[in-house]
């Protein structure tokens, strides 16, 4: 057999990064497997019991991976405002906002979860194959405010799913409790979490409700143990990154490597909205930050290509790289990420095609090894949850 | 590591090869647990030929699609319905109830011993 496996980054040479909880991942039997440069679960036991369980109740992810890095000072604000495409100086404190980091010409160089977490102090969060661009990138574009990787020194571990509020709150101290319980979607708290202190976020990649806990390393594994002990009578299990994919996927989100690249504007992956043309400096005036031009044109042009969902009619599943065919015609895309939804029982893909066939309801094909299937254009998200 | 019955015949593709009349054939535990559960199994018809070398089907899991080699040259006899229903048998049963043709073999030649095949793992 020749196996093509859906990964978005594997660096196979240096030698892998482990996370702090790599200890408990092989005590737990995990399929381990290079990503972005770390060593990181693959899964526990199935892909699908794992998709399934985040599902319907709830799956504990270990992101040690993900890069996080502290912007600090007076006036970080509005220098992450000049670096990034947000507005991020009208973030509250206990807030958090998807963004990314554009190149000069609009390319997108990572996307971006920002926590809000003191009056002058932000949270970035990367992905583990981009922590070293964005670490430059932002120490070079926010002159005067402390930039610090903190991810050596940062273990993040999810917990997501319907059972997850449920879970948590059973861990949180007494006086944090109402602090998490009533943590809105895509905002963050400080609280004790099984004796440990953490910063809770309520976000996620899986299109579930859920949460996402900072804590140091040496800390990690006993609030990995906790959650994995009181949430196994709701039926959380350990959770993996094969998982984390089919997930995101279904929940129409972009993978940095496959929807997203350097190639690529905010626009082209139908996130146009993130990009804040209308933000102002310290004197109200509008502000430039790296990238508006070319951005600036790009959302106000014809576009040369548009993210759409694809639902696949036949059962063989389209892969990241596929080409995307009028049925009997010409090439007019490609596939960035597919597969078998294990929720919805049929493949879905995510693809770039032209705008002239990328109207719901069109039908296409995708070249399938070889063999065209057909797919019709659908809208994203594919799950929505209940 | 993985269980490489002694008494199969293998491919450096993975598949397996219960010598009989007709020849079984599947792919093995270590592939199996490469792919992860699988999802969609394409298998060939009754009656069709295969050749040794080429593609003959394709095992899709969520993750990672693979396709399928024929280790030996035949028509195919039989086709494991079970397992086309119900994909996973292979993760489960790869060596008993997660086999996947049957053939009427022309030309079996150049399999891999359990042995050989072992080694080619730990290579």
């Amino acid at each position: 057999m020749t196996t093509t496996t859906d990964d978005a980054v594997e660096l196979g040479e240096e030698q892998p990064r482990r996370s702090p909880l790599h200890e408990e991942h092989v005590a737990l039997g995990a399929t381990l497997t290079p990503f972005a440069g770390w060593q990181m679960p693959l899964r526990y036991t199935s892909d699908l019991t794992e998709h399934h369980a985040v599902r319907s109740a709830a799956g504990l992810f270990d992101l040690s991976h993900m890069g996080e890095i502290r912007v600090a000072g007076p006036g970080a604000g509005h220098a992450l405002d000049r670096a990034l495409v947000g507005n991020l100086s009208a973030l509250a404190v206990g807030r958090a906002r998807y963004t990314m980091l554009c190149a000069p010409d609009g390319g997108v160089l990572d996307d971006l979860v920002v926590y809000r977490t003191g009056p002058e102090g932000y949270l970035v969060v990367a992905n583990a194959s981009n922590v070293e661009t964005v670490l430059t990138e932002l120490q070079e574009r926010c002159s005067g405010v402390e930039v610090t990787d903190e991810s050596a020194t940062t273990a993040l571990v999810a917990v997501q799913g319907p059972a997850a509020a449920g879970i948590l709150g059973r861990l949180v101290s007494e006086d944090g409790r109402s602090g998490v319980s009533g943590l809105r979607y895509y905002a963050c708290t400080a609280a004790l979490v099984a004796g440990v202190e953490a910063v809770v976020a309520r976000t996620g990649y899986t299109g579930e409700d859920g949460f996402e806990l900072y804590v140091s390393p040496e800390d990690a594994p006993t609030l990995w143990r906790a959650l994995l002990e009181t949430g196994a009578e709701d039926g959380l299990v350990p959770a993996g990154l094969a998982c984390r994919d089919s997930l995101r996927l279904e929940a129409g989100m972009p993978l940095y490597g496959n929807e997203l690249d350097t190639t690529t504007t905010p626009h082209d992956a139908g996130m146009g909205r993130v990009v804040r043309l209308d933000k102002v400096d310290e004197d109200g005036e509008p502000l430039d930050f790296v990238g508006r031009g070319p951005l600036e044109a790009r959302a106000g042009s014809q576009p040369a290509r548009v993210l759409v969902g694809l639902q696949g009619l036949g059962r063989r599943a389209a892969r990241h790289g596929y080409a995307v065919l009028v049925p009997d015609g010409p090439v007019v895309g490609e596939v960035t990420s597919g597969a078998p939804s294990p929720t919805l029982g049929y493949p879905i893909a995510m693809a770039y095609v032209t705008p002239e066939v990328s109207g719901e309801g069109t039908e296409l094909a995708v070249e399938v090894r070889g063999r065209p299937e057909p797919a019709r254009v659908v809208p994203l998200p594919f799950y929505r949850r209940p | 590591m993985s269980n490489v019955p002694a008494e199969l015949k293998y491919t450096a593709e993975h598949e397996w090869v219960r010598e009989g009349t007709p020849v079984t054939i599947g792919i093995t535990e270590n592939a199996a647990e490469a792919l992860g559960e699988l999802v969609f199994i394409e298998l060939p018809s009754v009656g069709d030929r295969i050749t040794a070398g080429t593609v003959c089907g394709e095992v899709e899991s969520t993750k990672s699609v693979s396709e399928i080699y024929a280790p030996v040259t035949g028509t195919v006899a039989e086709v494991n319905q079970a397992v086309v229903d119900e994909p996973q048998l292979v993760n489960d049963e790869p060596y008993e109830g997660g086999w996947l043709i049957r053939v009427d073999v022309d030309d079996a030649t150049g399999l891999l011993s359990a042995e050989e095949y072992s080694a080619l793992l730990d290579a």
